[in-house]
């Protein structure tokens, strides 16, 4: 591990402060601690902002503010996420282990860098951690990788879980920064990679996240169905997050968020407005999937994604239908 | 003064003296004395030791896989915080040391075999100096200009006859397949596997003038201090080895690995106390890997199900010049009939870390893959596979001849069968639904070698009447404190409590080390040996027959005679050394363990997701010595099945050989959630043949077949037929009937 300095901000001002100064952020460092060790990041200085309080959920009319240091395990926890929210809870209890959701924080996840065992390798080519070098995953081994979004540069997914369930829920990551606050909705919170993987997010220099919004809740059926190699403490292979009400025996409503099929948290409008208004049928699940994958493309050992993708929104869609 | 008393095991010793004696400790589920403190963090561990001035070392691995090392910049490494040296000694490890080797393994790390392969050492204060150090160390590589291959089925790959393995050939198998009333001609394959052990390689190593000290994570002391011994080229009598705790192994600490070595020279070199410890990255990337394997498995057999030929032949890989080749075929040799016979396995030479033994080499991907194959021939019969085990169970073993020890085959099917509900099967795929989920029951046979070893032990019955049990047999986890004190307990008639066992230390006398499921009878026939010298001391000094010697709660009882231990004793300690060497019997029987295997799965039927819901697995390894420990063996074992089945696969970048999974993470052991209610069942049996005890090895039996088990399981639930392990959900998906189809 490199030498780095570590400072404890105490509010939000002085932890911007401290950013503006070219400070990294660490709040529960489940990831960056790790990544300092292999130096696949190398930080010189890093600030936590554990102290600055920014820990509590507030729910108002609109919706619930859950603040960036707010636990997984507390928010998971917490009763008004699990009623009016259940999606949000299902996701982050679907993630990690109870010891890493004691420590990962709210703001923290949602920065979570991949799982790209080249990204991890030091001595492998990745642009996400060396711009330039190259990606080695394209013809390497690249069973957990992505199938959308991808681009010449890298093929990385975004890895986690909590992520996904806000997408679905149309959640909007609320930060501070030199130029004041700021409101970006989850959408456009994660960046594709392009030709530039190293930035993971659309965060600007010196902007810290202090909380996540979540809208009033929809009152529809909220699934999570997260597809793994192991029963748990594995990274989805696919996984689905779905917020569906009925009418009527049709889909009056319905958003849908996949994890690890692309390399951000995905979601496709338009497939969500071919659902609204239908019956449910596995001709029905079938179409939509086409749509969702059309542009779906494997690079050898991730092809099954594909199917698998398919395979899980037409579980995941039948199970809110059906009930 | 002690003695040493040996035994040679020429003969079945069928006195089966434990089931007389009046203790009755031997074979109770009794807690592991040292379970408290490995519970509470107060059992030290290798890396655990505290010494004044230790420095930490970290290892350097290779980025390429072939070639020279032309130069590493040290000068700027040695700039750096806190570095004090970077050592790139030719005495270092080139490549793990296989089991019982007794002798270095290949060393000089100038040259690079396999990608990751260690190539320097960095020590500096501490530890976070020594590994940023050792990231920033540039080296200057040559490539190897006629590199070999990287993957065993490369036609680029050389594949030789293996020096372990025999081939074993009888009859005319083809013809035999040729007029077979069933003939299953089948290709199987399994992944390289990591042991996984929890605790990570580590030694703490320092000098006291020419002797070296090593606290070490390893698990066969007695061949460790050879090894080392020999790599440094010191006399062996001038090392010692501590290691009381050893958190797992698994094979993979049986021979000493990179850092023992490299943490030696550093600690001669800077005549200081030096730690090295490998990062859960550089155990998966440096030691000892299961082989992945290729295997044909031929079965020919009459309209009844009979067997009239077995195929079985392997393609396995390791690097070149080593001798240990993945002995797939060990018990196909003597499990079932079919005088036609063809077991052959060869090794492809190929640029990966040195493979050695993982836990059950041979049996653990051998059986799966051949209960496997068992299946299919039973569905090709259509008689039930439990049936089908039954009916080809061989008077002798085949070709070869030889009578069977002992064999609890028959009982552990039927009473494996009986416990699971095996009678609830439908034969068929694809006939039972709950809810999304296809539920599937499959069987496999379980068979693993019996190995007696030479070993050696020393007990003191002391003025007290307490005893103590001394040897330098090592316990990993398995439980060798608990049973030792057992047997001890029985033969000199005292509580569990009035025995001391001491392990773990090459000052003790040799035991036979932790490996090949043959520590604790090996061990504990030189305990027993040990205490029948000091029962035949008592019963003179009693005034008895030794026969009619009878120990109870300190007190030595002889019809009318009777008398406390410290009395008889007056004052003196009795010191004996048992020990034990392999004899005759090895030879004039065919000696395993077995069991049988019973799971049910659900299969996703969209997803292909495959979920253990429960196992039964009933086992005969002869006399049990302790319920609770054997029965966590079996677990265990049942456990790697499960990882063998669905998860464990080790992941290389064929382009330049690194292992992409490198970690936890991504390689998947099952984690609790995987892992259901599983059912152990230890039978009653008694094998002279196997040891002085009665007893078979245990440590590896539950996993030899488990992983066949879950494999028919999931043929039996959705009709996916899989002959590539693992089962990952990839495989299972394009087999899967349509998931909204009414169930048939």
């Amino acid at each position: 591990m490199k030498s780095f300095t570590l400072d404890h901000a105490t509010d939000t001002d002085s932890a911007l402060s401290a950013l503006r100064g070219g400070a990294t952020t660490i709040a529960g460092g489940t990831n960056l601690v790790d990544l300092m060790k292999l130096q696949v990041e190398t930080p010189d200085r890093l600030v936590s902002i554990r102290r600055t309080g920014l820990d509590t959920i507030v729910e108002d009319q609109d919706g619930l503010r859950v603040g960036a240091l707010v636990t997984n395990a507390d928010c998971a926890a917490d009763q008004r996420v699990r009623t009016s929210w259940p999606l949000l809870a299902k996701a982050i209890l679907a993630g990690a282990s109870p010891q890493l959701r004691n420590r990962a924080t709210t703001g923290g996840n949602l920065c979570q860098r991949t799982r790209c065992g080249y990204f991890y390798d030091t001595s492998q080519a990745c642009n996400k951690r060396e711009p330039g070098s190259g990606c080695a995953a394209r013809d390497g081994f690249n069973r957990i990788h992505a199938v959308l979004g991808t681009s010449e540069a890298c093929i990385a997914t975004y890895p986690g879980d909590m992520a996904v369930a806000m997408l679905a829920l149309d959640a909007v990551v609320l930060t501070q920064g030199p130029n004041g606050a700021r409101e970006i909705p989850i959408a456009e919170f994660h960046r594709m990679p392009g030709e530039d993987p190293s930035r993971d997010n659309t965060l600007k220099p010196g902007e810290l996240i202090t909380a996540v919004r979540l809208p009033a809740p929809t009152g529809g059926v909220q699934i999570y169905r997260k597809v793994r190699d192991r029963a748990s403490y594995a990274f989805a292979l696919v996984s689905v997050a779905a917020d569906v009400s009925m009418e009527g025996g049709r889909i009056a409503r319905c958003s849908l968020a996949f994890g690890s099929l692309g390399t951000v948290p995905w979601r496709d409008r338009a497939v969500e407005e071919l659902l609204v208004g239908e019956t449910p049928s596995p001709a029905l699940y079938t179409k939509a999937a086409d749509l969702l994958l059309k542009d779906a493309r494997g690079f050898g050992h991730n092809d099954f994604k594909i199917p698998l993708a398919a395979r899980a929104l037409a579980a995941t869609l039948h199970e809110a239908t059906q009930g | 003064m002690s003695r040493t008393d040996t035994v040679t095991y020429d003969s079945p010793d069928t006195r089966n003296l434990l089931d007389h004696t009046r203790q009755g400790v031997i074979g109770k589920p009794l807690d592991r004395p040292e379970g408290p403190l490995k519970v509470s963090g107060s059992a030290t561990y290798s890396a655990e030791w505290k010494f004044d001035d230790c420095a930490e070392g970290v290892l350097v691995l290779a980025t390429i896989a072939q070639g020279t090392v032309q130069r590493l910049h040290k000068q700027r490494v040695l700039d750096m915080p806190g570095v004090l040296a970077v050592l790139a000694d030719e005495a270092m490890t080139r490549r793990s040391t296989q089991g019982t080797a007794g002798e270095a393994p290949v060393q000089g790390v100038h040259t690079v075999d396999y990608f990751a392969q260690p190539i320097a050492l960095v020590v500096a204060e501490t530890f976070e100096q020594a590994r940023d150090a050792a990231l920033a160390l540039e080296v200057d590589y040559v490539e190897s200009k006629s590199p070999i291959a990287l993957d065993p089925e490369s036609p680029d790959a050389e594949v030789e006859d293996p020096d372990n393995s025999e081939t074993v050939e009888g009859g005319d198998l083809e013809k035999a397949m040729h007029d077979a009333a069933f003939a299953i001609d089948v290709e199987y394959r399994t992944p390289g596997h990591a042991s996984a052990a929890m605790e990570p390689h580590a030694t703490i190593a320092q000098w006291h003038g020419d002797r070296l000290e090593l606290h070490g994570s390893y698990q066969m002391l007695a061949y460790n201090v050879k090894e080392i011994a020999d790599c440094l080229s010191i006399d062996p009598e001038k090392v010692r080895i501590i290691a009381p705790y050893v958190g797992g192994g698994f094979g993979s600490k049986l021979g000493i690995t990179h850092e023992a070595v490299a943490a030696a020279i550093a600690a001669r070199q800077l005549k200081r106390p030096v730690r090295v410890v490998m990062s859960r990255q550089q155990v998966f990337e440096t030691v000892m890997r299961r082989s992945e394997t290729r295997q044909r498995v031929r079965l020919a057999s009459d309209a009844s199900g009979k067997l009239i030929g077995l195929g079985h032949e392997a393609l396995v890989s390791n690097l070149p010049d080593e001798e240990f080749a993945e002995p797939v075929t060990q018990a196909t040799e003597f499990l079932y009939g079919g005088e036609n016979r063809l077991l052959k396995v060869e090794v492809a030479r190929i640029s990966r870390m040195t493979a050695g033994s993982v836990r059950a080499p041979g049996e653990a991907v051998g059986m799966q893959v051949l209960e496997a194959a068992m299946d299919e021939l039973a569905e090709a019969v259509d008689i039930d596979p439990v049936e089908l085990r039954k009916r080809n169970l061989p008077a002798k073993v085949p070709v070869e001849g030889t009578a069977y020890s002992s064999r609890m085959l028959v009982e552990a099917l039927d009473q494996g069968a009986e416990a699971f509900g095996w009678d609830q099967r439908r034969p068929r795929p694809c006939q039972t639904r709950e809810g999304d989920w296809w539920i599937g029951m499959g069987m496999a046979s379980a068979a693993r070698v019996n190995m007696l070893v030479p070993a050696e032990a020393r007990v003191t019955l002391k003025a007290d009447g307490a005893a103590l049990v001394e040897t330098d047999q090592t316990d990993i986890g398995t439980g060798s404190y608990a049973i030792l004190g057992q047997i001890a307990g029985e033969m000199l008639g005292l509580p569990i409590d009035r025995v001391n066992v001491v392990l773990g230390d090459t000052s003790l006398p040799a035991g036979a080390g932790s490996g090949g499921s043959f520590g604790a009878i090996s061990t504990g026939s030189a305990v027993m040996r040990a205490c029948e010298a000091i029962r035949t001391t008592l019963s003179e000094a009693l005034g008895c027959d030794t026969d009619a010697l009878d120990l109870k709660d300190g007190t030595a009882t002889s019809g009318d005679l009777s008398q406390s231990l410290s009395d008889l004793l007056g004052g003196n300690d009795i010191v004996e050394t048992g020990k034990i060497e392999p004899g005759k019997t090895a030879e004039d029987f065919s000696q395993a363990s077995y069991g049988a295997f019973f799971a049910e799965v659900a299969v996703h039927a969209f997803t292909g997701e495959t979920r253990v819901r429960r196992m039964t697995g009933a086992f005969g390894f002869g006399r049990v010595l302790n319920a609770k420990t054997a029965r966590s063996q079996c677990l265990g074992g049942m456990v790697w099945g499960i990882g063998s089945a669905l998860t464990e696969e080790l992941a290389f970048d064929l382009r330049d050989g690194h292992l992409v999974n490198h970690d936890l993470a991504e390689y998947h052991v099952p984690v609790h959630a995987d892992v259901p209610a599983i059912e152990v069942i230890l039978l009653e049996e008694r094998d002279a043949a196997a040891s002085p005890l009665q007893a078979k090895g245990v440590g590896e039996l539950g996993i030899c077949g488990a992983a066949g088990a879950i494999t028919n399981a999931i043929y039996n639930a959705c009709g996916a037929r899989l002959r590539n392990f693992p089962m990952t959900l990839d495989k299972v998906i394009p087999h899967l009937p349509d998931p909204f189809a009414e169930v048939a």
